[in-house]
């Protein structure tokens, strides 16, 4: 374990579950609920649900790099049956300790990867990283409770979650069923907007908060030992990227990303890895198009819903999922930039 | 080495609220005969028992079929006969405070296109009800798939969200679209239904409830509103343009806050 983090105080350790039974007996799961597409009101979804999709096999771990671990997320929403484990998920083997980022998209997702990593290795599981409030990538952390491990977040993280991560449990409960879906688990660790570090015994992980980008809560991660980047929803690859922080701020913050000069990046959706360069670079791509094509609209007067329908059509072949996502874009976008 | 920051945290498993309903399971995709009769409920409490005739020769809906955005549903308001009308009220009819927005057009006003910016918590029917100078009332429907709009948290913590709450903003249009206006108003508009995990509380409701915009010396319109109003409201609306002057806007919001605030329409070349 690393000398320079200080364990947090016995009292962390008396999760509540008692009162999440209650609330789950008194949550009746709709059969009509489940045939129509809920919508994560106002956010990223990740996981939007479409029900209709069948359930998508869940891939394996791959080792991308000496002792790193990381599952592919399939490009699919969240359905009953999938355990909304669709986020690249992984983990970091050090000397000492193993690292977890993301734990995954439930409970269930996050007993799935911690049986995974005891498949692997037996070391202590004393980090979980959460990169940011969204679903598909912070619920696992429940699954990690009888590890007692520090819970780090973006020093935004904890405020995020106690905002919306009621109602995102809520939300993913109608589609998993409650018993799948876990607590929300805050972090017990921020990372400053200074950055930070964990050590795993001679492997060294540099944590970098950033300004709002995809999220107002975004975490980027890179391992000494390889040069790997966890990008995180800082990095969409293949599958649309969805925008719920701020679209200027993702376009800087993915200038920063490239200034730490990885060769290779973890992304939270896409490929296990990918080479950084061109990713980022596609994803500037969609990212500048959407920022240009919405201020164009707004100059010309379009209304918000006539945006919707032309904004960013020219990237439609370029990414999965585009239709449900871009049309979600443009309204964020376009909030953002009409008071410009 | 930079250190993490240790948070103050009570308990690390943060617990689920019980008293909390889910958005969306209470109310479920209703049959055709149900609709109706929340909407005869409705109309009943809103109008008492005067008469509404079907009007789609008066008054029209667009709204998108489905939400991209369900705390941010775009709703267009077309009235067809303009010279008769003098008020148009939209109601949502499963929203848990149904009766969304009234708009009274004034002198200087023409109510032939409105636009709003809605919450929309269920799968719902919206009506747009036409009343004219004389008391007659004429409504139109449209169904919009979305839910959770209303206990949708906003984007930025509560006090953030109040800041700069009152700023305005006016944009004219040009060209063939001389005589379109749409106001912005920075306000979080809370429903009330948004809840902090941690306190366990809701945020209070607080949204703006009046909104009265003036050009010259005569009114535009005047909007009551609730809080099916999105966040940061955006009210598009026509005037008419022959009129001189300046554009002042009196907001209020439910806490007893105001704002005014005046706009000059950018010269026209034509
Ligand atoms: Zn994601
Ligand atoms: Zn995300």
């Amino acid at each position: 374990m690393s000398a320079n983090l200080t364990d947090r105080p016995s009292s962390h350790h008396k999760p509540r579950f008692s009162g999440r039974r209650i609330a789950d007996a008194g949550f009746s799961r709709s059969p009509a609920m489940s045939r129509r597409d809920v919508l994560l009101g106002g956010f990223c979804l990740c996981c939007i649900p479409q029900l209709g999709f069948a359930a998508a096999e869940t891939t394996g771990l791959e080792e991308i790099a000496s002792g790193v671990f990381v599952r592919r997320g399939p490009d699919v929403e969240a359905s009953p049956g999938n355990r909304n484990g669709i986020a690249n998920i992984g983990f970091i083997v050090g000397r000492d300790a193993v690292l977890v980022t993301d734990p995954g998209g439930s409970l269930a997702d996050g007993r799935w990867l911690r049986s995974e990593i005891r498949k692997h290795t037996e070391k202590p599981i004393r980090h979980v990283v959460v990169t940011h409030m969204h679903p598909d990538h912070c619920f696992g952390a429940a699954a990690f409770e009888e590890d007692r491990p520090n819970i780090i977040g973006h020093h935004g993280l904890g405020a995020a979650l106690q905002a919306r991560g009621e109602f995102y449990r809520q939300r993913l409960a109608e589609i998993l069923g409650p018993q799948e879906v876990g607590a929300v688990v805050l972090p017990t660790q921020e990372v400053s907007p200074d950055g930070a570090e964990v050590d795993l015994g001679g492997r060294v992980i540099r944590l970098k908060a950033h300004e709002a980008a995809h999220t107002t809560c975004d975490l980027s991660m890179t391992d000494s030992e390889t040069g790997l980047l966890f990008a995180g929803d800082l990095l969409f690859v293949g599958r649309v990227p969805s925008l719920d922080g701020s679209l200027l701020g993702w376009l800087d913050e993915l200038q920063k990303l490239r200034a730490l000069d990885a060769k290779k990046i973890v992304p939270g959706h896409g490929p296990a890895a990918a080479e950084a360069a061109p990713a980022i670079a596609d994803l500037e791509r969609y990212l500048a198009t959407l920022r240009d094509e919405t201020r164009e609209a707004i100059d010309n007067g379009m209304t918000i819903d006539e945006a919707v329908e032309t904004v960013a059509q020219s990237e439609r072949d370029r990414w999965t999922l585009f239709d449900d996502y871009n049309g979600r874009n443009v309204t964020q976008a376009y909030k953002e930039l009409e008071w410009e | 080495m930079k250190l993490l920051r240790n948070l103050a945290i009570t308990a690390l498993f943060a617990l689920a609220y019980p008293g909390v309903a889910s958005a969306g399971v209470s109310v479920i995709d209703g049959t055709e005969p149900e609709r109706q009769a929340r909407w005869e409920e409705i109309s009943e409490y809103v109008f008492g028992d005067r008469p509404i005739e079907a009007g789609d020769d008066h008054i029209a809906i667009e709204a998108p079929r489905r939400a991209q955005d369900p705390a941010l549903v775009p709703i267009t308001l077309k009235v067809l006969k303009k010279d008769e009308v003098r008020a148009v009220h939209l109601v949502i009819d499963d929203n848990p405070s149904p009766y969304a927005a009234k708009i009274t057009i004034g002198p200087a006003g023409d109510p032939s296109e409105i636009r709003l910016r809605v919450r929309v918590n269920d799968y719902t029917n919206i009506h747009a009800v036409a009343e004219t100078a004389d008391g007659k009332l004429y409504q139109t429907r449209a169904f919009v798939k979305a839910s959770g709009g209303c206990s949708a948290p906003i984007s930025v913590a509560d006090a953030e969200a109040l800041e700069g709450a009152g700023q305005m903003k006016m944009k004219f249009g040009e060209g063939d679209k001389t005589g379109s206006a749409t106001l912005m108003i920075r306000h979080p508009n809370f429903s009330g239904m948004q809840m902090n995990q941690v306190t366990r509380l809701y945020t209070p409701a607080r949204y703006l409830d009046h909104v009265k915009v003036s050009y010259g010396d005569k009114t535009v319109f005047e909007l009551k509103g609730d809080i099916s109003l999105s966040s940061d409201p955006v009210i598009g609306f026509a005037y008419d343009p022959s009129e001189t002057g300046e554009f002042i806007v009196q907001a209020t919001d439910t806490k007893g806050a105001s704002w005014k605030e005046s706009f000059v329409v950018p010269a026209r070349t034509n």
